[in-house]
């Protein structure tokens, strides 16, 4: 029976962490689906918004999940601006400019991060950072609990926003034929800077979701960022069904080849599924076009 | 154009190889040397990119595994290193073969090959950081045997002159590559995939080509970065700088051309190194990252107002300058 209970319990570990894996990737599906474009700098934003979190927990107090209401915020409006005054005018219009400027931001970002926090690992001590749930035999962490159901409540939230709201309409259309949304009064610009925003703001709810277990260092977001790409490419480009099936599905495979093959062949397996999807079915599992 | 079309390649040559004459510190001589070593990178970097119009970013595949092929060639099985090196570009050129063949048969392009080509280059990294025979995370420490037999130089300007003539043969041999029908079929490709497939060039040979000599080049540039310093870990040698450095040297300088390479490489290091002596003179210690913000910063300016690249910019100039002439 321990054996059972062991792999149970690192398959509800896998769920757990899935769900963040998924919130990390709703924002890169979203931004793909619409912009059409990979933003390379969202592993960094994910790394800006932890430590974000660390400042609000070190400087001001602030308990992660009561930061996400002032940080959220404050990360749309900067992944808005960013879009609309930088990433925009600075690539013409040109996807591979979009491609290198993004890889231009990321390299800002971590860098600044190093400078000014330098290589250490840094981690936040609150008082729920340990303790747990027993459901039947397992054990469920309630820090990791509280992530899954919110990640799956963002997600919702999301898909309300894309389905039943004006904006949520402006953002589809904009996705399918920009041109025609354009020609019937839309504001391109602003769409994609809106998408851009929204995508920033779930980097920094899953941070906040992601701080009182995980630590956190200036090179931190490249660790999720390729399984972010991963779970993208798996789900299908642009598809956040996709992306959260292929969270799910990848938090579970890294937690069970961890638990079978040791830690580093867990992250090699990652990337293994990530170049076979792409060689193999770069639509995904739920894409329609490449 | 002029009549000798390698007139400019053999000046600039004569002209680096005449500056360790000049200038003899210790300094400069590491400088130069590390400047030729990107140089090379950057150049197979330019031929995949900049001519092939194919932006990969892990390049750093290449580079590592020319850098650990040498150190590994040597420490495990003894072979000298003038031989090691051409087995270890060859390598780098198979190892190209590879990525491009999966990737360029599955039709990845734009976004989806420079995220393919990353994930190699992070697959490589691990395995090489877990892996027994490339040392582990320990690394790998090529023995000091200080000799011409051992590519080991005593002397700096031996060393530099050794990368120069390697920069010197690529530049040649991009300036070739250029002129040549290859040269034509592939900027065709990068221009339009489909109009070039429909005037029947074979996109996907050309693409392959590109990238296994691209992948030769850059492994050269690894091999010499062993043999400079004589120590490889999987962050030096598959890490995301090389990557980014062999990417931003032909941008910065001008991209898919000649020369975009070393302008750029020489352009992104020196300003590497004013910043970080600058951040250091000012806080009174080295800032680790400084010198990236600076370069990430250079990206985005070079992608918004110099396409072209610092060569663009002076061609731009020069012809102002030619125009403003009575």
């Amino acid at each position: 029976m321990l054996k059972l209970d062991i792999f149970l319990s690192a398959l509800a570990n896998g769920l757990m962490t899935g769900a963040v894996y998924a919130l990390i990737s709703l924002g890169l599906t979203l931004v793909y689906g619409v912009l059409h474009i990979i933003n390379f700098a969202h592993g960094a934003t994910l790394t800006a918004a932890m430590f974000a979190v660390l400042i609000a927990h070190t400087v001001f107090g602030l308990d992660p999940y009561l930061a996400v209401f002032v940080l959220t915020p404050l990360f749309f409006a900067l992944g808005y601006g960013v879009q609309r005054f930088v990433i925009n005018p600075a690539s013409h219009g040109n996807d591979s400019n979009i491609l290198l400027v993004t890889l231009g931001l990321s390299i800002i970002i971590e860098n600044a991060l190093l400078a000014g926090f330098r290589s250490d690992t840094r981690s936040i001590d609150v008082p729920y950072g340990f303790s747990v749930v027993e459901v039947g035999n397992l054990f469920l962490s309630v820090p990791k609990l509280v992530a899954f159901v919110a990640s799956f409540v963002v997600a919702l939230l999301l898909w309300l926003l894309l389905a039943h709201t004006d904006t949520g309409k402006a953002i589809r259309a904009v996705a399918k034929e920009k041109t025609g949304a354009a020609l019937s009064g839309v504001n391109v610009d602003h769409i994609y800077a809106v998408t851009f925003g929204l995508g920033a703001a779930c980097l920094a709810i899953a941070a906040c979701l992601l701080m009182p277990t995980f630590l956190v260092n200036p090179r931190i977001g490249n660790a999720f960022v390729l399984v972010a790409f991963t779970i993208v490419v798996l789900g299908g480009m642009g598809s956040i069904a996709g992306a959260l099936v292929g969270g799910l599905i990848i938090g579970v495979v890294e937690s069970l080849s961890g638990l079978y093959f040791g830690e580093s062949l867990g992250q090699i397996g990652i990337f293994l599924i990530f170049i076979l999807v792409l060689l193999f079915r770069p639509t995904g599992l739920f894409g329609a076009k490449a | 154009m002029s009549r000798q079309p390698y007139m400019p390649i053999v000046l600039v040559v004569v002209g680096l190889a005449l500056l360790p004459l000049g200038l003899t510190s210790n300094t400069v001589l590491n400088f130069l040397a590390f400047a030729m070593i990107i140089t090379l990178a950057a150049q197979g970097w330019n031929i995949l990119g900049g001519y092939g119009g194919q932006f990969s970013f892990g390049h750093a595949v290449f580079f590592g595994t020319g850098a650990y092929a040498m150190a590994l060639l040597q420490v495990r099985f003894g072979i000298n290193p003038w031989l090691a090196l051409p087995l270890a570009m060859a390598l780098g050129a198979g190892v190209g073969f590879a990525i491009g063949y999966l990737s360029f048969r599955a039709r990845l392009r734009g976004s989806y090959f420079a995220l393919v080509t990353l994930a190699f280059a992070e697959v490589f990294r691990i395995s090489a950081n877990a892996w027994g025979f490339t040392g582990g995370a320990a690394g790998v420490l090529v023995p000091l045997r200080i000799g011409a037999e051992h590519m080991q130089f005593a002397d700096k300007r031996l060393a530099y002159w050794l990368a120069l003539t390697f920069v010197a043969a690529t530049l040649a041999l991009t300036l070739a590559l250029s002129r040549s029908r290859f040269g034509a079929h592939l900027v065709a490709v990068r221009e339009n995939e489909e109009a070039a497939r429909a005037l029947g060039v074979d996109a996907l040979a050309v693409k392959l080509k590109a990238i296994t000599l691209s992948g030769a080049i850059t492994a050269c540039a690894g091999c010499l970065y062993t043999q400079k310093f004589l120590y490889l870990d999987a962050n030096l040698a598959y890490g995301p700088w090389i990557s980014v450095e062999a990417l931003l040297a032909p941008i910065i300088g001008g991209l898919g051309t000649v020369f975009g390479p070393l302008v750029g490489a020489v352009v992104l290091l020196g300003l590497g190194e004013v910043t970080k002596t600058a951040f250091a003179n000012l806080t009174g210690g080295a800032i680790p990252g400084v010198d990236l913000v600076v370069f990430g910063v250079l990206l985005i300016l070079c992608v918004a107002y110099a396409p072209r690249g610092v060569l663009g910019l002076a061609h731009g100039w020069l012809g102002r300058l030619k125009g403003a002439r009575p």
